[in-house]
């Protein structure tokens, strides 16, 4: 079988449950921890939480559909529905409470000028298929952020269509493909990606209808240039590289990397999930980069809202330029004009259902103004210093993978708990009762029981220090043999550690209506 | 009726011309809690070392390959209820297919137990 | 620099920790050739909060809110009225700055959210389960077409002339690009297409909406049953979720997989995004679903909780073998549209759905009314095709001078084709005198 390092600990360990985390109250309630049950079980019939005007009379006009029976949902009114989604939120780790170093997602400050203007009428209460005339205003800021994007990474164009990162890298995908179909070249039919890419690479390519290739690491935590220059040929499409990469390190022989991939006739996709660590500092083109993803929902702060809306607009040099998709704006005699069909030129296609996520646009420009150049230049100068500092401060106690200076994220692995009995996954149980989230875990794929910290410039020092000491002690208390400490943790979370064992062998997706005591009866 | 390993952790066992195949209490242990299985269906063409079924954790999914060439038979329904046998008892009632061989010859190739202890051992 | 708490002292004790001369130091292995020397020209330097409210203000002001004017699109976007709970629960910062809930016991807020929102999908699509969201309806369509070549093993999608084409191109982009067959109809403004004689043994799925992109609504229970007799999928995609609180629900007419739009619920027009795309299917095909998935079960004390879960399908996991490539989806619109229903319930929802008819049905009237005007449909929901004795587009302009947004014209979606039909949708928001005002302009214009 194809063995592969990610298996870990996912059913609630023996020494779990030695922690008595019910504290005997009545309610099961703790404090302000107060327990919450499902909407659907609040039920009222009959009951709403709005007001609504009166249905005029009228002859319904559905043609040959029947109007439905039930729906099923449950009655609550409003004060309820506020106070069931208040005390959800409550049991959240959120930016807002409290340090989140999730290597990789770039959780930094979301400022909250970006949802005040997103809000303006303006952008939020304006219909995609307005007529051109009446939303001006709308393609201006997407113009404006267009420019910004091209101007910070060096690039010919941009597209603002694709969704999140990972659309973004689908458009990318498909840019490249359609610029070797163009040259009639078809002879192309792989993407080499490095081993320590995220998994929305090579399930990119593989959308795109490409097979993957995966190309080794060198022991300091780069692409192999040799490796890679083996693997190239007439049949690679082109690389896919994050750069800064995901163990938080500057690919040094970018420069050559990017010659070779040319040379071989294939182009080179960059995965810019880590442009803070470089925004404003150092233009993408720069390097030899052809195509690259922006995630305005790190780099930019739009905030990820506990999963998404993302938004992934994606930069092109002059040569994959023409194949963007639609929608997109231009200048036109009267104004700004939207090219919408992908009949009207070489666009290889469309990405969503409208042009974007405008309100992520609202939302980074509103930042990118915020910052400024200077700011920018500042921004990832902080990211960079805040991961080396904390990296620094860690290397003693933990060991990381590579040598430094890092980027933005300084990477560690679990070699200093060999022997413990304490896994990555108990430190970062352990994090979170010290009111910490914790830090990306097993992820790079590339060294064992991985723990990615990405601080982000927008936290202070002592912020830093705070979490840096708590680490230390955990990892101090880690090496003195306290298994049973860390297995039990957390103890002061509104859940202990979940069976994912139990959830994904009998998987419960969603609440049923109980079963009604006469139904039973009748059994 | 002896008991053959390969380097990817399956196991085969052959009784007549057909054989048994499952993971390695060893590949159990690295998976972590194995929550579901994927299994070929009777009358699948199985070619040796090529894709035969899927194993997964709650973290993890790996491919299982065909040790030996040869036609399925029988799939252990039993380990598609309960996928946690393939924890409880990788090597014997936690088997996945039985294949009809194709080529005795196949197993030649193939380390037995101690030849696989030892292979465990030096790569892990 | 208001974002940036370290100070110049900070900066330098930690270079000093580090042993570092400079930060630009620490970007050393970045090749020289590509560092810059200082921040970047040809951008303005940092500004405050006022500067910005009053540049981006001044953008703002340039469009048209269709909240101050009588406005009447849809074509795939909806504007409903939104509870101002819905939009106070969304801002409150432990929902708005998480991440995704990767670590369940400090994520058991949006994790519920998403079961419950998973829920609320279920019901209103009569399906067995829904995903936790995709990026939009138009990308839902074409996940929901990659999902059934995968449960189908084969390669070949039939999109009907009713299905919105901007869900068809992305639809048809997608399948280029993966290697299968998308074959799409033409537009079909009246109907009356015979899907299932294009059906045969390598059509995967046929992809239907309802109400469709000109607003016909459907029974596609023959169709359902007839596609699964021939092995194939029946995908049915709703771009107005609201209509599913009145019309029969996709699920219980045999659809195997329902891709819809939820914006309508919950989330502002926004000029096209962020939306929320709904992903529902049968409970046999759970395993080959695309996005997340959260579910119930029990932490260390017995409590009842939840987690995301079947995660092997998906790309962090199985890599090129995923079932999609999505990561981040729409997890806040999610939310926004889980409170509005939480708050709209079984009566408000009805209720709401009711009168959006019951006002399309009264607009509908009074534009047939209009000399030259033609309704085409003889059943629909809140958005149906009127045809004029003009060019709609030139129309629609025109209607804009008059400060109306009388709709979208069809030649918008279809460049060059149908120039004289005109899509109408009509929501609460729309008062009586929105409707005699756009009814009135309109005759004017046609005059
Ligand atoms: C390195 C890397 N690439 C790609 C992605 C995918 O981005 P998104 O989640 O916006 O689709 C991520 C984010 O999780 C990432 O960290």
């Amino acid at each position: 079988m194809s063995m592969n390092n990610q298996g870990r600990p996912s059913a609630i360990p023996a020494g779990a449950a030695s922690f008595d985390g019910v504290t005997g109250t009545v309610t099961g309630n703790r404090g302000l921890q107060i327990e919450e049950p499902l909407i659907f079980e609040q039920d009222s019939a009959g009951r709403t939480g709005v007001d609504l005007p009166d249905v005029p009379k009228v002859a319904s006009r559905l043609g040959a559909v029947k109007p439905r029976a039930r729906v099923g949902l449950p009655g609550l009114a409003e004060p309820q529905v506020v106070r069931h989604y208040t005390r959800l939120s409550q049991k959240n780790y959120a930016i807002d409470s409290g340090f989140y170093p999730l290597g990789s997602c770039t959780m930094k400050h979301n400022p909250r000028l970006n949802e005040k203007m997103a809000r303006l009428p303006g952008f939020s209460d304006v219909h995609p298929m307005q007529p051109v005339s009446t939303v001006q205003g709308a393609l201006e800021l997407m113009d404006q952020l267009a420019y910004w994007l091209k101007t910070l990474t060096g690039m010919a164009a941009v597209t603002l269509a694709p969704a999140a990162g990972a659309h973004g890298e689908m458009c990318g995908i498909m840019a490249i493909r359609s610029a070797h179909e163009a040259k009639g070249d078809s002879g192309r039919t792989k993407i080499l990606v490095p081993e320590s890419a995220h998994g929305t690479n090579p399930a990119t390519a593989a959308a795109c209808g490409y097979s993957v290739d995966a190309i080794p690491a060198t022991a300091d935590g780069r692409v192999d240039l040799e490796a890679l220059k083996a693997k190239l040929g007439p049949d690679v499409a082109g690389l896919m590289l994050t750069n800064p990469n995901t163990c938080g390190l500057f690919e040094r022989d970018i420069i050559a990397i990017a010659e070779a991939v040319h040379a071989a006739g294939a182009y080179f996709y960059c995965d810019g999930a880590n442009f803070n660590a470089i925004v404003g500092r150092v233009r993408p083109a720069d390097l030899g980069i052809d195509v690259m993803h922006i995630n305005l929902h790190k780099t930019f702060s739009t905030p990820h809202g506990g999963g998404g809306p993302g938004s992934g607009p994606v930069v092109f040099a002059e040569s994959l330029a023409p194949y963007i998709p639609v929608p997109y704006v231009t200048h036109g005699k009267d104004g700004f004009a939207l090219v919408e069909n992908a009949g009207e030129g070489p666009a290889f296609g469309r990405m969503k259902a409208f042009h974007g996520q405008m309100g992520m646009f609202v939302r980074a420009l509103s930042y990118m103004l915020s910052h400024g150049a200077d700011g920018l230049w500042q921004a990832s100068g902080d990211a960079v210093l805040n991961a080396n500092y904390v990296m620094a401060r860690l290397e003693d106690v933990m060991t990381a993978s590579f040598e430094g200076p890092c980027m933005h994220e300084c990477l560690f692995d679990d070699r200093f708990l060999k022997g413990t009995g304490v896994t990555t996954l108990d430190m970062a149980k352990a994090l979170i009762d010290e009111g910490f989230h914790p830090m990306t875990m097993y992820f790079p794929l590339v060294v064992h029981g991985a723990l990615l910290i990405e601080p982000t410039e927008t936290e202070s020092k002592a912020s830093l220090d705070q979490f840096v000491d708590a680490l230390r002690a955990l990892a101090e208390r880690a090496k003195s043999g306290d298994v049973a400490y860390f297995q039990a943790a957390p103890r002061l979370t509104p859940r202990r550690r979940l069976d994912e064992t139990a959830a994904a062998r009998k998987p419960v997706l969603r609440w049923t209506p109980p079963v009604p005591a006469e139904a039973l009866a009748a059994e | 009726m002896t008991k053959k390993f390969t380097k990817d952790h399956e196991w085969v066992q052959v009784d007549g011309d057909v054989a048994t195949v499952g993971v390695t209490d060893f590949a159990q242990s690295q998976l972590g809690d194995v929550v579901f299985v994927e299994l070929p269906d009777a009358g699948r063409v199985l070619e040796k070392g090529k894709e035969a079924a899927v194993v997964e954790s709650v973290k993890a999914a790996s491919d299982v390959y065909a040790p030996v060439s040869g036609t399925v038979v029988e799939a252990n329904q039993s380990l598609v209820d309960d996928p946690s046998m393939v924890n409880s008892a990788a090597e014997t009632d936690g088997w996945f297919f039985k294949l009809q061989l194709k080529d005795a010859s196949e197993l030649d190739g193939l380390m037995d137990e101690a030849a696989y202890k030892a292979f465990v051992e030096e790569s892990h | 620099m208001r974002y940036l708490p370290l100070t110049e002292a900070d900066r330098q004790s930690m270079l000093e920790a580090i042993r570092a001369t400079s930060v630009e130091d620490l970007f050393r292995d970045v090749p020289k050739a590509a560092r810059l020397a200082g921040p970047i020209g040809g951008l303005p330097n940092h500004m405050g909060e006022l500067e910005v409210e009053r540049l981006l203000g001044s953008m703002a002001a340039k469009n048209v809110p269709a909240g101050s004017v009588p406005s009447f699109l849809g074509a795939g976007a909806y504007r409903h009225h939104v509870p101002a709970t819905v939009d106070h629960l969304v801002q409150r910062g432990e929902f708005l700055t998480a991440y995704t809930p990767y670590q369940p016991e400090v994520s058991q807020g949006t994790l519920q959210v998403l079961f419950e929102f998973q829920t609320q999908v279920a019901l209103l699509t009569g399906m067995d389960v829904a995903n936790a969201s995709m990026y939009d309806g138009a990308t839902s369509c074409a996940e929901a077409v990659m999902m059934a070549n995968r449960v189908t093993r084969r390669k070949k999608a039939i999109l009907s002339g009713g299905l919105h084409p901007h869900y068809r191109d992305v639809t048809t982009t997608d399948a280029r690009f993966i290697g299968f067959e998308a074959v799409a109809l033409p537009a079909a403004p009246t109907g009356g297409e015979d899907l299932l004689a294009l059906v045969d043994d390598k059509t995967a799925c046929v992809v239907v909406q309802n109400p469709d992109v000109f607003g016909h609504v459907r029974d596609y229970t023959d169709l359902a049953a007839a596609c699964q007799a021939k092995g194939a999928l029946l995908i049915v995609v709703v771009t107005e979720a609201l209509s599913l609180g009145l019309l029969t629900p996709p699920g219980d007419m045999g659809a195997d997989i329902v891709a819809a739009e939820g914006q309508s619920f919950g989330n502002a027009l926004n000029f096209g995004g962020p939306y929320v795309g709904l992903f529902a299917v049968k409970e046999k095909y759970v395993r080959q679903m695309p996005g997340r998935l959260c579910g119930e079960t029990v932490d260390a004390d017995g409590r009842r909780g939840f987690v995301l879960t079947l995660s092997t399908r998906e790309q962090h996991i199985r890599r090129e073998k995923a079932t999609s490539n999505i990561c981040t989806n729409s997890g806040l619109c999610a939310l926004a549209f889980s409170i509005h229903v939480s708050l709209l319930g079984e009566a408000g929802i009805t209720q709401l759905a009711q009168l959006n008819h019951a006002k399309a049905v009264q607009m509908a009237d009074k534009l047939a009314a209009v000399p030259g005007v033609e309704v085409l449909n003889d059943g629909f929901f809140n958005e149906f095709t009127v045809k004029l004795p003009k060019p709609a587009a030139a129309v629609v302009e025109e209607l804009a001078k008059r400060r109306i947004l009388g709709g979208v014209p069809v030649s918008r979606l279809y460049p060059g084709e149908m120039e004289d039909l005109l899509l109408v949708a009509v929501t609460e928001t729309n008062t009586d005198a929105d409707m005699d005002a756009f009814a009135a302009a309109l005759s004017e214009v046609l005059a």
